[in-house]
């Protein structure tokens, strides 16, 4: 009846595990109480679940990156207090099952179910303001596309009460993850969990380039692009042909387990070396999806703040595409010590080194866009700006392990640790955090307390320092990765250090933490009410803020490059229209919520082999999405008396009731001097 | 146990001035072999090479950003300057070369480096056969005829020549101290060649997570003068242990934290019978079950070589 499930399966004898699922239902309680009390049902389903507005959609990816942050981050925590612990022959507090999995979980969360939300959520949020367009071209796919990786976040979460995550590393290299020496429901979770979310993504990759194609504004023409959205552009490329690859390879780990293949292990021809090599070749086109669109926002950021055009737009555009073609011939340097013979090393070490000469071409290019510019230290730019030290060292780094010579004793150590670490926090998060930063204010209508924001920056970046330059120094004294105790007293000062770092970074995370809550209490005196509160410029910033749910009441016409800051200048920008027109606009929908749902039961059902189950709720989300289908829904057609409204009451807050051109202050900045 | 560990993340403090000072043990840039030499010279060069642009590209961010501050109403302000032809070419060209050089260097140290490469030596190599089992290494001195588990004894300044391969899953063989590592994969044969130019003791690892039991697949290698190398393989030789078929199966059954074991007689072609195992289960070839596995390996040792895999490491 229940497959492999039975009670045996609740990890009572983990009293750490029982105490976080604990706290995990007293908040789940007290959440679902709050809601009850405050009587928020009805709106939070009607106005934010069934949603199909890629603003309230990006919103909730963020939630669900940073929530995952916080599951995330306690997992790393553990991990260094562990072998801060496990010293001088000591065990520390967590035995190898456990631990094994918490590696596991953390690489695979930060990953899949923080970063790639994030950078979901931010693009959601601007990339169909910057084109200029109502919506993304599949509005319902959009919203199915979140509530997949909502999906794959409820299973992940599940296995830590229900069962147990996989203990192999978050690669899951066969023959470890195959059922011979993983037998348990570890590596199933995992499968099931990137499976999921990682259709979420494919289709968020095809949804954005159809929009990008198909929904610019009339007249914008693809080089005029605001830059985050290209650097958007490319990760959506690098995914619409990376992921089915993650897709196809999990697909052919789940017939070797379920079904006694064997395509990645010895038995009857399989071989475990073709999932290195496919592994891979999605895996390293995903870490240029994780921080292009990064990319793109420090690009926003610099050329903002600096009250300058960016630098080199067309040659940034060409840069970040030749980073993505070049990503995908390069997923070798993973496994340099596999015995692929020196002309194959040669190759994949030279093609990896290829990518650092656009990589420095970017940095050079925002170097240019802060020379002879004005810069404001605002929090968005000390991100930046931390990011461009960073990153530079990071990228050094990355180099020195694409050398196959130096990569044969850096292989697989801490110093890879350190490492990608240093990139994907020093690059992507930190770009995240930026955006976080940059356009809240466009999503929520009021600006972040600064003081905080700053003081997160700096909890972070010490914290980076100090958490992650001793393990680059580990990883020259030979200690590799994924142990659970330190075998070596020369080890053991640099792994206090280390959680030293984790600690500060933790401040950093309670300072944004009181950064949101400081900024929402005292948002009356932060309100936007321009809707351009940084004096930017591209389209996002030229409707209000929050924008109204069909973005722009008439759509921009002919938007060149840095279009906002051309109608600042030419006084087109805050100009009402000689009339309004009615706007078609999608109805919100729960089939997404609906299938989310039935496919989470389809994986945990499989994962439990549960097979009446899988049957049942396969079955069920098909019917769904039929039902959906079926439905003749042409959307709905708001009133031009309706955005009259909304767009007079905009213009009467900002005192612009006539039209004139504001801001003397602000185009006067834009004089050419 | 966590008790008695508090104390000692208070006493960090000292720690600190230990941590600029301690560079005798940072093992990978005070390596004890020619290979670990190159190598560490290799990471030195990279390293300054790249350095030659990071280095300035970090000091240009802070003295841009410092100098082209907002409050600096002194420095020029060029708010639609975005494109400048001459830079654009040097901001290509500068990566370009520096990755040119380096390229060069990557080039001709993949191949004196590769690690299937024999290293040049007037000395006649020492074989030694690697196989990772969970989670323990078993080695083979195939002319030697002996066998030893989590340590292996090699006279100093001779060639080492290690043929690797695992009977369970994926690890990767490493001794830090003398030079780079190679994976050990079931059913498959890689080769790593090393050499230690003076005596000592060296940690051997896995440097590939193989499951619960990894931390503790650890051996040690020990590089001595002929004499002492000879002597310790007369003793070897003296182990009542035998290497063979049922010895194996209850040695590769998982265990952890093996201590070191010695087996006086090996036959010289185990190390193959373990990867030929794996070969039997080919396609078209007759598939075997466990039981019957050991018996069978003898029969299947002549197997047909044609099928290399393309992807890695020869079968």
């Amino acid at each position: 009846m229940f497959g492999k499930l039975s009670l045996d399966a609740i990890p009572y004898h983990e009293p750490i595990v029982m105490v976080t699922i604990a706290m995990i239902a007293l908040g789940g309680i007290a959440l679902i109480g709050a809601i009850t009390y405050f009587r928020k049902w009805t709106y939070l389903w009607t106005e934010w679940l069934t949603s199909v507005d890629h603003k309230k959609i990006g919103v909730m990816y963020i939630i669900v990156a940073m929530v995952m942050l916080l599951r995330g981050f306690a997992d790393a925590i553990m991990m260094r207090t562990q072998l801060a612990m496990a010293t001088g022959g000591g065990e520390g507090y967590l035995p190898p099952e456990h631990y094994d999995q918490i590696f596991t979980a953390h690489g695979v969360i930060m990953i899949i179910f923080m970063a790639m939300p994030f950078f979901t959520g931010l693009m959601n949020i601007v990339l169909p303001l910057q084109i200029g367009a109502r919506d993304v071209a599949f509005p319902f796919l959009n919203s199915l596309s979140f509530w997949l990786l909502v999906s794959g976040v409820a299973l992940v979460n599940i296995s830590l009460g229900v069962g147990e995550f996989a203990k192999t590393g978050w690669v899951a290299y066969p023959p470890l993850a195959g059922i011979q020496y993983s037998p348990g429901v570890g590596v199933d979770y995992y499968i099931w969990a990137l499976q999921i979310s990682g259709l979420g993504t494919t289709l968020t990759g095809v949804n954005f380039l159809a929009t990008v194609l198909k929904m610019r504004a009339p007249g914008m023409k693809l080089m005029d692009m605001p830059i985050f959205t290209w650097t958007c552009t490319w990760a959506n490329i690098l995914i619409v042909a990376s992921f089915p690859i993650l897709t196809a390879t999990l697909a052919l780990l789940t017939v070797d387990r379920y079904l006694d293949f064997h395509i990645f292990t010895n038995e009857l021809g399989g071989n475990p070396m073709m999932y290195v090599n496919l592994f891979w070749a999605w895996g390293h086109p995903e870490v240029y999806i994780l921080i292009l669109p990064a990319f793109g926002v420090f690009s926003e950021v610099i050329s903002t703040f600096t009250g300058k055009r960016l630098f080199g737009h067309k040659s940034m555009i060409y840069a970040s595409g030749a980073i993505s073609v070049l990503g995908f011939g390069v997923w070798l340097h993973h496994f340099f010590t596999m015995g692929s013979g020196a002309s194959v090393n040669t190759f994949f070490g030279l093609a990896t080194m290829l990518i650092s000469i656009p990589t420095g071409v970017k940095l050079f290019n925002w170097l240019f866009t802060i020379y002879q510019g004005r810069l404001r230290f605002t929090a968005p730019v000390c991100w930046t700006l931390g990011f461009m030290i960073t990153f530079s060292i990071g990228g050094m780094t990355g180099v020195l392990l694409a050398v196959p010579g130096a990569d044969f004793v850096l292989h697989n150590s801490l110093f890879v640790i350190a490492h990608f670490h240093n990139v994907i926090i020093g690059g992507a998060v930190f770009g995240y955090i930026a955006g976080f930063a940059f356009w809240f204010p466009k999503a929520f209508g009021f600006t972040l307390n600064e003081k905080w924001g700053k003081a997160a920056f700096w909890f972070w970046i010490s914290g980076f320092y100090v958490a992650f330059m001793p393990l680059y120094a580990l990883g020259f004294m030979g200690m590799t990765r994924r142990l659970n105790s330190s075998t070596n007293p020369a080890w053991e000062p640099y792994l206090y250090v280390a959680v030293i770092g984790a600690v500060l970074i933790l401040f950093g995370i309670a300072c944004q933490l009181i950064q949101l809550y400081v900024s929402i209490r005292d948002r009356k005196q932060n309100m936007d009410v321009t809707g351009d509160p940084w004096n930017a410029h591209t389209l996002e910033w030229s409707t209000s803020s929050p924008p109204p749910f069909y973005n722009f009441a008439t759509l921009p016409v002919n938007a060149g490059l840095d279009a906002f800051t051309e109608a600042k200048r030419d006084g087109s920008a805050y100009k009402a229209p000689a009339k309004y027109s009615a706007i078609h606009m999608p109805n919100n929908t729960a089939t997404g919520v609906w299938m989310g749902a039935l496919i989470t039961v389809f994986g945990f059902a499989m994962i439990w082999h549960i097979w009446w189950l899988v049957v049942a709720s396969l079955v069920g989300t098909i019917a769904v999405f039929v039902a959906h289908a079926a439905r003749d829904d042409q959307g709905y057609m708001v009133p031009a008396e309706e955005v009259a409204r909304i767009e007079g009451e905009r213009l009467k807050a900002m005192g612009l009731a006539t039209g004139s051109p504001v801001h003397g202050a602000r185009v006067e900045s834009f004089e050419r001097v | 146990m966590s008790k008695k560990r508090y104390p000692r993340l208070f006493g960090i403090l000292p720690f600190l001035g230990m941590l600029f000072l301690s560079g005798c043990n940072w093992t990978l840039l005070d390596p004890k072999g020619q290979v670990g030499i190159e190598q560490k010279n290799l990471i030195l060069i990279a390293t300054g090479l790249m350095l030659l642009v990071v280095i300035p590209v970090i000091l240009m961010t802070i003295a841009f950003a410092w100098k082209y501050r907002a409050s600096n109403k002194a420095a020029n302000y060029t708010p639609d300057w975005s494109h400048s032809t001459k830079i654009e070419v040097a901001v290509w060209t500068i990566p370009v070369l520096i990755i040119i050089a380096l390229g060069y260097v990557t080039y001709k140290t993949t191949h004196s480096l590769d690690p299937y490469r024999p290293l040049d030596s007037d000395v006649k190599p020492v074989q030694i056969d690697v196989v990772a089992l969970d989670w323990k290494w078993l080695f083979i001195y195939p002319e030697q005829g002996i066998a030893t588990v989590n340590k292996i004894v090699f006279p100093a300044n001779t060639p080492v020549n290690f043929r690797v391969t695992s009977d369970a899953v994926m690890n990767s063989f490493f001794i830090p101290g003398l030079g780079g590592q190679i994976y050990a994969m079931a059913g498959m044969t890689t080769k790593l060649h090393l050499i230690a130019n003076e005596k000592g003791e060296f940690d051997g690892i896995s440097a590939n997570y193989s499951g619960a039991g990894f931390t503790g697949m650890k051996f040690k290698a020990i590089a001595t003068s002929q004499a002492d190398f000879d002597a310790w393989v007369n003793e070897v030789k003296q182990s009542p242990k035998q290497l063979e078929a049922a010895e194996y199966e209850a040695l590769a059954k998982p265990s952890e934290n093996n201590p070191v074991a010695l087996y006086g007689a090996a036959p010289a072609d185990f190390f193959q019978t373990i990867v030929d195992k794996y070969e039997g289960m080919k396609r078209g070839k007759p598939v075997h079950h466990e039981k019957e596995a050991s018996k069978e390996v003898a029969a299947v040792q002549e197997v047909d070589t044609s099928m290399h895999s393309a992807a890695g490491a020869e079968e």
